[in-house]
Parts: structure tokens; sequence; C-alpha cells
């Protein structure tokens, strides 16, 4: 095991606090305090995690329409997150974007994105900037199986490994296109052998085993780092929840394939290693998810006490001064 | 001054600007031997036939610290690219909530006038125009182009540059320094007193030599050219109709929900423009079908110099 104990521990953190963020999301969503649209990435944070704690503050992901992991796993703050979701002025974008298009720029995270497929090319032009600055950044586009069917994905992973760019593509494979079972939409049982189109390594690797993804990224990351192009990996998990929250959910996939999937949860699975390889105690697992509990505590006081923003902002940022 | 093509300005105007700065990049799918021998295939970049990618692409490295010049070559083509443009590229920096620029300059021709039927002959700016969060650009002439699409360049915004097809080898004059035009401000061309002719590309071309002939019979045309769209210079238009009381728009595209719609209502809401008019606004366009290919049907589609007249004619009479 290559991983220090203290970083297996932070990854542990990072799922759980996207676990813990995420269901206090929903139950604001159902209660009304969030509006519009909450898609949960709850089930699947290994990847975000696994992903992302291989990189470093200086490279750039772009996420999705089921986004928060993501943010939270580059290091997203988490008030900020919670008052863009409330609609507050202090959110991180100021309350114009919502849970769909969260962003941090200053932390390479390029925004959660409301069309299916529309960040992958955004992202490999970040990949093309890290070309071309030359520093070593890679950039990782973070998608699902239903946009490894859209044109986006396919003339981006052509560009980038036409032009050898330092990107990693993660589609994060949760079986279910919305309510379409994915494996109606394409032939292939992977979605890792599309790489072979592309003449690129396309990895396997089990989604919700943290430890195994992260390893992968290592090696997919110091391949883009080395300038010898992009990698794509496809990360086997499972969306616990609908497609949204609603306030009466229905849940069109099959009930054995929900339950057989909700026994593989990634952090009841990570946090029983840990603590059978010693990593860490029960009790050290019960103080962190308590500390995280307060955490999230925290930014819904953020949230709630942040002023919503005036009317008139709605006529600012059309256009940068 | 010094005379170039209308093509030759647009090159100087991206060759200069990314002689200034080296964060400016390329992408079109045939990269111009200009610019590679110039700056490398590595800033210039010859992309795969995958608009819809290469403008997204564009999109990240703008907001990744760099500023791409993107070519779609003909507006037909950019329409390939529409959910970028559309739902990434207009939007994003509002949505994120201004916490990052995206300086991005596509250039496209519009069409019309080559024989080049129905795909490869539109003028959609007006599409674009509704969506908030894009600039652009209609140059009329190669010292516009290249004045307004070094601003484009500069711009922290992206901006687009519909440039008109059929007058890459019109030749014009240039300044031997350089120059740069503001966007945003309309260009009046010939001050007249009876009657505002707003023109928008190359009907301008078509434009003038009506206006000859009326100067001839004693009529005063006051031409202006608003050479941005968005931002449209309405005070500029808005003063001249007060002066003049008439006004006439000329445009190539069709005229339902078309920038020439805009332009009018800019007038006419306008209460102390309003009340200055004399005659109803005429717009004189292109009619609104697909455009067709043989030469008897697409000359009877497009505005020309008789039609200009006419309609000129008309708002005096």
């Amino acid at each position: 095991m290559a991983l220090s104990a203290e970083k297996q521990l932070e990854m542990l953190r990072t799922m759980q606090t996207i676990r813990r963020f995420e269901e206090r999301a929903s139950e604001d969503y159902i209660g009304g305090a969030i509006y519009g649209v909450v898609h949960c990435y709850i089930g699947e944070e290994a990847v975000a995690t696994g992903i992302c704690s291989a990189l470093n503050i200086d490279d750039r992901i772009i996420s999705t329409h089921r986004g928060h992991g993501h943010c939270i796993a580059k290091g997203a703050d988490l008030n900020r997150m919670m008052a863009e979701l409330y609609g507050r002025a202090t959110g991180y974008c100021k309350g114009k974007g919502g849970s769909m298009h969260i962003a941090d720029f200053s932390i390479g995270m390029l925004g959660a994105n409301g069309i299916v497929a529309g960040g992958i090319p955004i992202v490999t032009g970040a990949g093309l900037a890290a070309q071309l600055e030359g520093k070593g950044q890679v950039a990782v586009s973070f998608f699902g199986d239903g946009a490894s069917n859209a044109g986006p994905f396919h003339e981006s992973i052509n560009i980038a490994s036409a032009w050898k760019l330092p990107m990693i593509y993660v589609c994060e494979n949760n079986l279910w296109s919305a309510d379409t079972e994915a494996k109606g939409t394409l032939a292939l049982e992977d979605i890792a052998a599309r790489a072979a189109g592309y003449g690129i390594p396309g990895v396997i690797v089990d989604g919700n085993d943290v430890l195994a993804v992260n390893e992968v990224a290592e090696a997919a990351i110091a391949r883009a780092r080395a300038g010898e192009g992009p990698s794509l990996i496809e990360c086997k998990t499972y969306r616990q929840r609908t497609h949204t929250e609603r306030k009466e959910a229905i849940d069109n996939r099959p009930a054995e394939q929900v339950a057989a999937w909700m026994e593989r949860d990634p952090i009841k699975l990570f946090a029983a290693d840990l603590i059978e390889r010693e990593v860490m105690t029960e009790e050290d697992w019960k103080k962190m998810e308590e500390e995280i509990a307060q955490e999230v505590l925290d930014a819904v006081k953020f949230a709630e006490e942040s002023p919503f923003p005036d009317p008139e902002e709605a006529l600012v940022d059309v256009f940068a001064e | 001054m010094r005379t170039v093509t209308y093509s030759q300005a647009g090159l100087e105007a991206v060759m200069e600007e990314m002689q200034k700065d080296d964060k400016t990049i390329h992408l079109s799918t045939n990269a111009p031997a200009a610019l590679t021998d110039s700056f490398g295939t590595s800033r210039v970049r010859a992309t795969p036939i995958a608009e819809g990618g290469f403008t997204g692409i564009a999109l990240g490295a703008a907001g990744s610290g760099f500023r791409p010049i993107v070519n779609w070559s003909m507006v037909t083509f950019s329409f390939v690219a529409m959910d970028q443009i559309v739902n990434q590229v207009s939007k994003i920096h509002y949505m994120f909530g201004g916490q990052a620029k995206f300086p991005i300059t596509f250039r496209t021709s519009c069409g019309g006038g080559g024989r080049m039927a129905a795909q490869h002959s539109q003028n959609p700016y007006s599409m674009f125009m509704n969506l908030a969060g894009l600039k652009m650009i209609l140059p009329s002439t190669p010292y516009d182009l290249k004045g307004l699409l070094k601003s484009a360049i500069r711009e922290d915004n992206p901006v687009i540059s519909f440039e008109a097809g059929n007058m890459y080898a019109f030749e014009g004059e240039i300044p031997e320094e350089e120059y740069t035009l503001p966007l945003g401000e309309a260009h009046i061309l010939r001050e007249g007193t009876d009657v505002t002719v707003v023109t928008l590309g190359r009907m301008l071309h078509d434009t003038l030599p009506a206006a000859e002939i009326l100067d001839k019979e004693g009529v005063s045309v006051e031409i202006i050219d608003p050479r941005t769209l968005v931002p449209m210079d309405v005070d500029t238009i808005r003063a001249s109709v007060q002066k003049t009381g008439r006004l006439v728009i000329v445009d190539a595209a069709g005229a339902t929900a078309g920038a020439t719609a805009e332009i009018a209502t800019a007038a006419t809401e306008h209460a102390e423009t309003f009340a200055a008019m004399k005659a109803p606004v005429k717009r004189i366009c292109a009619f609104n079908v697909p455009i067709p290919y043989s030469p008897t049907l697409e000359d009877h589609v497009f505005p020309d110099a008789d039609k200009i007249l006419a309609g000129i004619r008309e708002v005096l009479a």
C-alpha cells in the first residue's frame, strides 16, 4: 500500500463529506430551501475522490450535472457551495448557477454542466492550455455512460489523442442514463473499449473502490504528465438514488440491482477496510463522521445567514468588464 | 495608406495580435500557412472537422488563460457547434458568477452572391444577437475588418466576427500604422439630412451607389454602418433619425426577427426619435427563403442598388 495513512483518511473524509453534503442538499431541496433540481452523486463518491486525490491544485477538471462530488473532491468550499444551492449572494456563482453550475476556477474546477457531454470539449481545451503552458499540468473530464454516446465525447477524445493532450477521460458508468438503462443504448459491454478507436489506453476499474480508482488515476496522470497523451478510465459504479431528487421519487431500476449495489456502498467498504487494516479505529470513524456532519451544518448556517442577491445583480456579469 | 484585400486585412489583424500576445492561439480546420510559418503548429492548430469539439476546446483554453481565435470558416459550420455556442460560450461567464474571463474570437464568413446555394449562403447573425453574452462585429470594408477584429481579439469576452464571404478579394485602404476600431461605435459614412440609411455588412457597397444617384437629384442621404451588432450603437442611429426623420435599413439577411427589426425598434420605441419621424421605417432585406443557386434566382433574393434606391424613394414620397 503506497498511500500514507493520512492520505487514506483524507480520502475517506472527502467521500463522507460528499455523502453528508448531498444528504442535506436533498433534504433541503425537498424542504424547499434549495430550488430547481438536485442530482445526487451518492454511491459514486469513490470515483471523484480516487481521481482528484491524485491531482494537484493547478490541474483542472470539469464536472457534469451531478457535480457536487467533483467540486468537493477538488477542494471546493462547502459554505460557498451550500450558499449557491440556497441561491445566496455568497455562493460560488453569486446565486446565478445553482446546483448544476457550481465552479471554482481558482482550484481548477471548471464547472458543473447541465448539458450531457457539454463539458468534455471545454476541459479538453484546458488540456490544450496545459500542453501549451508546458508545466506538466493535466486536465480531467468526468462524464457518464450517457455522454460516451454523444458526439462531443468522440470529437474531444479524438482531438486529444491526435494532439497528445494531457487528458484523463473518466467515465462514471453508473449503468443508467437518466431513466434509460445504458446497455440498451450502446452495443459494448465496456465503455473503456472505445479507447481502442482512438489509439489510447482504456482501463476498467471498480468505481466503488477508491484505492483502485486512485491507482489507475495515478498511472493515467503520470502518462499525461509525461506527454504521452490521454487515457480513458471507465469506473463501474452505481447511483444509489434516482436521477434527480424528488419528493416521491419513482425508481424504475430493478430493486435487486439497487440492493446489490447498496451492499457495495463505497464509503462503507472503505471505512471497513481502513478499520480492518488498523489505519483507523471505529472511534476515529465515528469522530470523523461527527466532524463532517458539523461542517455541513456550518455550511447550512452560512447559507441561511447569507443574503439573497440584490435583484439588480441579475443584470451583472453578462459580459466581463 | 496602402491598399489591401478584405482577406489580407483580416489576416493582418490576427498576425499582429498573435505577435503581441503569446497567449493568443489559432484553431481552424485549415491552418493558414502565413500563421503556421510565423507562430508554429503549437499555437496554430489545424483541427479535425469537428466544430463542436474545437469550439468547446477554445472555450476551455480561454477559461484557462489563453486567448483563442477560432475560424469556423463558413457560418454554416458554426451550426454544428451550436450547443457549445448557445449553452456554453454565451452563458459561461454569467452562469459562474463572472469568476473567470473567456476571451475568444470566432471568425466566420457570411454568405450571399457566390452561387453557393442554401447551406453556404446564410446571414444568421440575428439568431446569435438574441443570446445574451456574445458580442458581434459585421465589418463591411478591409479597414473595418482589421480595426474591429483587432479589438475583438483584445476583448475579454466572446466575439463573433461575421465577415462577408464574397468580399475577401475586395480591396480597400488601411493606414500604414497600427490602429483599432472600438466595438459598439457606429460609423457615419456619409452625412445627410433627408433620410438615414443603416446598412449592414456588405450591403454598404450597394447602398453607396444608390446614395450617389439620389445626391444628384438633390436628396441628401446619411449612411450609417453600425459595425457592431452587439453592442449596438443605438444613440448614433437615433440621433441621425431625429435629424432626417426617415429610416431605411438594408440587410442581406431576411427581415423576420432580423437585426433590422432590432434597429427599427431602437428608433421607434424611443419617444424623441419616433416623434421626429416623417415616414414609416422601411426595411430592404433578403427574401425569407433558403438562398437558391441559379444566378437569376439568387440575384432576385438579395437587395441590390436598384432595390435600395426604390426603397429610399418610397420613404421620401
